[in-house]
């Protein structure tokens, strides 16, 4: 028994929101009088955290504390319309509209607080920790929910705005495929490395390690989880996972946990990732969708550390132990052939 | 994880306060402590439970059912056929003009996938609705079955679906989604090596925790209040409303809290059904996915076969690059007409080359209908593309990422698609992986940029 190891690269990009767009985020933002900041959106989060990146694209846009800006979502009756949560759109589109509703509101909110303070709102900073300051002035200032009170029972105003985001909706050239497929892309390269036991085919990944170009990475800790769980996925679809073992033969098909094999804790390799950002000219603080990319670029990667450590190329995925020993045994006879 | 802030310096302000903290998930504690209210933590009074007769065939005429034994079995309160559903015939994408309708929600009078819902039982308990849907009896035809991408597009083979009228998707008059760039022929021609190279994968489960699902409350007001982990919840108001024929304003969907989604949950199946089941027997009614159904029933990422064609001289530059690409649809649209799209706008990769023809085919088959996943037509495609760039490399003696930093697109750089290059950053992120593993580049691919192309 031999263990082989080597080692692959790939490189990707990957656009933002859906394919040629024309898919519209809308954002409500209004100050309740305790100071909070209700962000109303009709978005899903589905366990990746778009809760918390919304909330700190308000709060940053809005110039308050993020523990005071509210997520409310999701509700067709209350949230206005959202294309839904897919194609790595939402930090970007609803991102986009959340900050649109955000300036709007913290328009009204300093102009209470210039009247409240006697000075010009153009004179005014927020410090993101609940107060508006005079520039300049030491000590002159007010807090967030001071103005927000203020709007309300003296000036009869609405600390609010509204969002929306759409971005132009591209027609393919049927002939030539002239089109505009998405305005921003993030870019990734990850290099695997792999041993396998030449005896069993087995291939254990060792190490995926990544560089991820998102633009502005709005939570970088979250943009961490992203690399990791899209790297766990990308090997397992490159070494394990199938609804079809036999394609196109529609039998054994898996039907539950046990005999849908996916890598365990176990299996998995070390993870490192870096993060590059080159702001994207129309995501929100230049931030690009890093969801789906993230399960890309370790899938070829590991195909080519196969290569590179047995010298088999195995071009169909799953890439499992049999198609791997079946191409280590296949090089061995031409080599006793030759 | 470390940010390498010395990349695009120059295009950046680091002044920022909320954004860009790595603050705890607001969520989070909710989940790791079970707190957190998913649809299915909702049990309203009354609640009913809808279970699907399925097809046991991957391709057959229905001949003849027969429910009246499942309809006097225990708890049973309605069994919904095709003729109880408003407006039967859908397609999800008609909301982007997408055509034409070609799924049926209740099969009419052919089933063309295993696993395809003929009859919907609705019971008092689950238990009930499973029982009642084993008493269900139907005589199917069998007919011949298509399940190879290539088989099915040649002459004779077995129609999948009459919506079409062939087993693949037109797009504005052409069989595939094309394009096209450059002449490729002449640059395999003038190109010192020519290799093709075919790739193939195979369909794919979503695999979230919490399975596709929904709970539909009739309220006192006639309103439909739908409890859903959908990822789009206008997407599913609009097509439900149209398939119940209702208008708009009678449904409400409320969701926002989803225990993993991938794109398994952008397709619009199970709430529809649930909803007329609910208007029908004004009672609350779920509808969820068990594990099986999940993942065999419910969309998985489609199969894809990808031929790659490239020129490459010697000096390591592709002049040349054909790409026919088959995504295997199943029985019925569903996303892939646009993620096949997807696939041909991602083609020929991050690479600036100068002669590029595409062809990518949306092809109909008796499976399982394929849909929406993590980056469908650009994952396979990635695979493919990648695998060959590796294959390429070798074949010139470069250095793989060398390879891909002479190809890789530059700022001002023409893609195949018509567009300018602007905003590119793979050098970059090439650069910064290697020094991350320790891959050792020459002084040439460390001075590369994605801000201009050096000789």
């Amino acid at each position: 028994m031999a263990r082989a190891r080597g080692r692959g690269v790939a490189a990707v990009n990957y656009p933002t929101g859906m394919n040629l767009g024309g898919d519209p985020s809308q954002a409500l933002v209004h100050a309740t009088t305790t100071g909070n900041f209700v962000v109303t959106l009709s978005s899903v989060d589905l366990g990746q955290g778009l809760k918390t990146v919304m909330q700190q694209i308000a709060a940053e846009a809005l110039g308050v504390p993020v523990d005071t800006v509210i997520i409310d979502t999701a509700d067709t009756d209350t949230g206005p319309h959202d294309m839904g949560t897919f194609a790595s759109r939402s930090t970007h589109r609803t991102g986009n509209a959340i900050v649109m509703a955000a300036k709007e509101a913290r328009e009204v909110l300093l102009q209470v607080a210039a009247e409240e303070l006697e000075v010009g709102a153009a004179d005014l900073v927020t410090d993101g920790k609940g107060n508006i300051h005079v520039v300049g002035v030491e000590g002159k200032s007010i807090s967030v929910i001071e103005t927000a009170l203020a709007a309300h029972f003296k000036h009869g105003r609405t600390v609010s705005g509204r969002g929306m985001y759409l971005p132009t909706r591209s027609y393919p050239d049927p002939t030539t495929g002239k089109m505009t497929p998405a305005n921003t892309y993030a870019h990734a390269c990850t290099i695997a490395e792999v041993e396998v036991d030449t005896e069993t085919g087995d291939v254990a990944v060792l190490s995926l390690k990544s560089a991820y170009e998102i633009g502005r990475a709005i939570n970088p800790r979250m943009v961490e989880q992203q690399i990791v769980g899209g790297a766990w996925m990308g090997m397992s679809h490159a070494l394990y996972e199938t609804t079809e073992p036999y394609y196109p033969d529609r039998s054994h098909g898996p039907v539950d946990f046990n005999e849908y094999v996916m890598p365990g804790p176990g299996d998995l390799p070390e993870f490192a990732g870096v993060i590059l950002e080159r702001p994207s000219h129309d995501g929100p603080f230049g931030a690009k969708g890093v969801g789906e990319m993230t399960a890309n670029a370790p899938i070829p990667a590991i195909a080519n550390a196969i290569f590179d450590a047995v010298g088999v190329r195995v071009d169909s995925l799953p890439i499992t132990p049999e198609k791997v020993l079946r191409g280590i045994l296949a090089k061995e006879g031409e080599a006793g052939a030759s | 994880m470390e940010h390498v802030r010395g990349f695009f310096a120059a295009e950046r302000t680091d002044d920022l306060k909320a954004v860009g903290s790595s603050r705890l998930r607001s969520d989070i504690a909710g989940h790791v402590t079970g707190k957190t209210q998913f649809y299915a933590d909702r049990n309203p009074r009354g609640m009913l439970y809808l279970k699907m007769v399925r097809s046991p065939h991957h391709h057959a005429r229905i001949k003849r059912v027969d429910a009246s034994a499942a309809l006097s079995s225990l708890g049973v309160v309605r069994i919904l056929g095709h003729s109880d559903v408003p407006a039967n015939i859908y397609t999800i994408l008609r909301l982007i003009q997408v055509e034409p309708n070609d799924e049926p929600v209740l099969a009419v009078d052919k089933v063309r996938f295993q696993g395809e819902p003929v009859l919907a039982v609705i019971a008092e308990s689950e238990a009930g609705a499973r029982a009642a849907v084993a008493k269900v009896k139907v005589d199917y035809e069998e007919l011949p079955a298509v399940f190879d991408v290539e088989e099915a597009l040649k002459p004779g083979a077995p129609l999948v679906n009459e919506y079409h009228g062939h087993n693949y998707f037109t797009y504005e008059s052409y069989p595939f989604r094309r394009v096209r760039h450059g002449d490729v022929e002449k640059g395999f021609a003038a190109a010192d090596h020519v290799i093709e190279e075919r790739y193939q994968s195979s369909p794919i489960e979503h695999a979230p925790l919490e399975t596709t699902g929904c709970i539909v409350v009739p309220e006192a007001n006639g309103r439909l209040t739908c409890y859903s982990d959908t990822q789009a919840l206008f997407f599913t108001l609009d097509n439900a409303a149209l398939i119940l024929n209702v208008p708009f304003q009678k449904l409400r969907m409320i969701g926002g809290t989803v225990g993993g989604g991938f794109g398994g949950k952008v397709d619009v199946i199970v709430e529809p059904i649930a909803m007329l089941a609910a208007m029908l027997t004004n009672r609350p009614v779920k509808y969820a996915y068990t594990r099986e159904e999940e993942m065999q029933v419910s969309s998985p990422r489609a199969a894809e076969r990808i031929y790659i064609k490239d020129g490459v001289m010697k000096d390591g530059r592709i002049v040349a690059r054909q790409i026919r690409l088959y995504a295997d649809a199943g029985a019925y649209s569903r996303h892939s007409p646009y993620g096949t799209t997807k696939a041909a706008a991602h083609m020929p990769g991050p690479y600036t080359i100068p002669n590029v023809h595409v062809d990518c085919h949306c092809v109909y088959t008796n499976r399982t209908p394929s849909s929406a996943m993590r980056g469908f037509g650009v994952t396979i495609a990635d695979f493919a593309l990648e695998v060959q760039m590796d294959r390429l490399a070798r074949l010139v003696g470069r250095d793989p990422i060398e390879f891909r930093m002479i190809n890789a697109y530059r700022d001002g750089d023409m893609k195949a698609h018509g567009k300018v290059t602007d905003g590119a950053a793979l050098v970059e992120t090439m650069q910064a992986a290697a020094e991350l593993a320790g891959w050792r580049l020459s002084d040439w691919a460390k001075r590369q940029s994605s801000l201009k192309r050096e000789g």
